[in-house]
């Protein structure tokens, strides 16, 4: 077995694997905890829970800046390199195809330069990103391995992306075998890290915005 | 404080308040650090220590060590009785529960919340600030923080009514309103109570004290002693069914008002058999029925939000109605309302001596607000702010103006032929 069939076989498949029952597992073992019944009668006029929900994951979406005076640079390249992300992954024409394999469903890529510039953005932004924790005494402060360890499980697939489209440096074969060993990284840590967030912002603002809401308070 | 630190009895009533929720919060933080410049300890200080996600680091610390499903990688190590050390001054002495970091946080993680249940921990493992516990421990033995017994109340009581000629009612039979005192006002700022008493009457409500249940402020809740906190609740929820009350009405003290209005039913586990509103929401309300004529009051005048009322407690526009048409000179801070500074004393600061410096500096970002709208007097609705920013003035020294809204509406009420309660 080459290099490449193993990446693309069990290598692919073994992450995918760890990836769905992990994350599957981290969502039920949160929604199974025992949850806290507010016994509080909420405000007269209160709007319904699944309004306050929506408001409150909208409202988040861009911090309000005389909270957050300095966040602009966080929110701002925030934004470039998910973005950035999503224009990879879903833009390329060859995950398009590997998508279409998996789900079955498929839709019209972007041009590969697209795709290309847009993956140099997002390398230059969560570099930016790295440079700022590295740096900033607040950030330096809060950062752990888990913020470090996802963040280079993140740019690996990235970088090694780019190279294998530009076929740089060793054979395709090789470097996309780099290129889906670094995607198998990512799909394996990612129910164990902080890059879980993609699912459980989805709860934290929601609830907060239910909290909130009963209370007749705008967040 | 005991000299022996338990940190199992730490890790215990952490993971106590594991529930959904607030494990959520705890595994979603993206340690962006968007927090810290929301908080008014990290911008008085510029301690990086004192960044909101930062207190946070304990109690999730706790948490995965004994759920994180890779703890056998070394990746989640037990907590310490050195983190415990470190953390008491961060989580007792630079959060006043304010909220406004959960509004700046992309994930909208309330870290307040989690604070609240982390200093429980804290005191479960032989920590806390002394003079801190000493209040909650005050309130359970003595009725309040400030050591106002039943007995000092109606001796206060009876000579505020006779000093100012204000009926102020107190252990009526029967009354529709209970009205609760906080010890701060009763003991320093008793003309508050005076002013509650002379509004109330003037309005013609039905209301009474009661000495089975006056205090309202829970130091109990905000020195994590969850016992002492129920105990609290359970004595104003017997005096308002003693006489029958459908409505208890909070003095001005914010975190009264959010523990007994939103924790009060969790922490009996049912429903409260009353309505509680907060002063200025009464106020308003009788205001909106008609039932306060007010003159009008000439001086210029803004108004500090006390994060529980406003942010967190959703009454940010009834300080204001009650203001509309009365005070022709009022200005708005920048910024106000729900993302208004925090006076640095809510959330039991107030009562933690070794925090007076840090305090001090918080109450300059608040002096800087009011000299921009060049208003003459800052009127809060919460004693608890108030007393921390009159420390605080006294401090810098500072000539600003600070008054109470309450003790203002009752200086401005035109005396018709209304009968006393």
């Amino acid at each position: 077995m080459s290099l490449l069939d193993f990446a693309r076989g069990p290598a692919l498949e073994a992450a995918m694997a760890v990836f769905v029952f992990g994350v599957c597992w981290r969502m039920l073992s949160l929604l199974l905890l025992p949850w806290a019944r507010d016994k509080s009668v909420a405000r007269a006029g209160a709007p319904p829970a699944l309004l306050g929900a929506t408001r409150s994951f909208v409202r988040h979406l861009w911090p309000p800046r005389p909270l957050a005076p300095g966040s602009l640079f966080v929110t701002v390249n925030g934004y470039v390199f998910h973005v950035g992300l999503a224009v990879i992954v879903f833009g390329l024409a060859q995950h398009i195809l590997f998508l279409r394999g998996l789900v079955g469903v498929h839709w019209p890529n972007l041009p590969s330069g697209v795709v290309s510039a847009a993956a140099v953005v997002t390398l230059a932004s969560l570099l930016a990103a790295l440079g700022r924790r590295l740096t900033n005494p607040v950030l330096k402060l809060i950062s752990t391995f888990n913020d470090y360890f996802s963040w280079f499980v993140t740019v690996l697939p990235v970088a090694t992306g780019l190279v294998a489209v530009s076929h740089l440096w060793a054979p395709y074969e090789t470097l996309l075998a780099v290129h889906l060993l670094s995607v198998a990284l990512l799909l394996i840590w990612f129910p164990f890290g902080k890059l879980m967030h993609a699912f459980l912002v989805f709860l934290t603002r929601t609830e907060t915005g239910i909290f909130y809401s009963r209370r007749g308070a705008e967040i | 404080m005991t000299s022996t630190i338990d940190v199992d009895a730490a890790a215990k009533t952490f993971l106590k308040h594991t529930q959904e929720q607030l494990v959520s919060y705890l595994e979603a933080c993206v340690h962006c650090g968007s927090c810290a410049e929301a908080c008014h300890f990290y911008v008085a200080s510029g301690d990086p220590k004192h960044t909101p996600a930062y207190k946070l680091f304990p109690i999730a610390k706790a948490y995965r060590h004994q759920k994180f499903p890779l703890s056998w990688l070394g990746l989640a190590p037990r907590l310490a009785e050195s983190d415990l050390k470190l953390w008491e001054e961060l989580l007792f002495d630079t959060c006043t529960m304010c909220g406004r970091c959960t509004t700046a946080c992309p994930m909208g993680i309330d870290i307040a919340s989690i604070v609240g249940g982390a200093r429980q921990a804290f005191v479960a493992a032989g920590l806390g600030p002394s003079d801190l516990l000493a209040a909650a421990d005050s309130s359970r033995d003595h009725g309040s923080p400030l050591g106002l017994t039943a007995q000092k109340l109606r001796e206060r009581v009876e000579w505020l009514a006779d000093e100012h000629d204000v009926p102020i009612a107190l252990d009526k039979a029967k009354a529709d309103v209970l009205l609760t005192v906080s010890s701060i006002e009763t003991m320093k700022y008793p003309e508050s109570v005076v002013a509650m008493a002379k509004m109330l009457n003037h309005a013609g409500v039905d209301w009474t004290l009661s000495s089975k249940g006056y205090e309202a402020t829970n130091f109990g809740y905000l020195s994590g002693k969850a016992d002492v906190a129920k105990l609290m609740v359970e004595r104003i929820v017997a005096a308002a069914e003693s006489v029958g009350a459908k409505t208890v009405v909070v003095p001005e003290c914010g975190h009264a008002f959010g523990v007994l209005r939103w924790a009060g039913a969790n922490m009996l586990g049912r429903p409260l058999p009353f309505s509680v509103v907060h002063i200025s929401e009464y106020m308003a309300q009788l205001k909106r029925d008609g039932r306060l004529k007010l003159k009008p009051m000439a001086e210029s005048v803004t108004y500090h939000d006390p994060c529980q009322i406003s942010r967190r407690g959703g009454a940010t526009q009834d300080a204001r109605y009650l203001l509309e048409g009365f005070a022709q000179d009022f200005r708005e801070m920048t910024p106000t309302g729900d993302a208004n500074w925090c006076c640095g004393g809510g959330g039991g600061v107030q009562a933690i001596g070794r925090a007076a410096d840090l305090r001090y500096k918080v109450f300059k970002i608040k002096m800087d607000q009011v000299e921009r709208t060049g208003a003459k007097t800052m009127v809060s609705s919460c004693s608890n702010c108030r007393l921390t920013m009159d420390e605080s003035k006294a401090h810098w020294k500072w000539e600003g103006g600070l008054a109470s809204l309450v003790e203002i509406v009752a200086d401005h009420l035109i005396e018709e032929s209304k009968p006393a309660a």
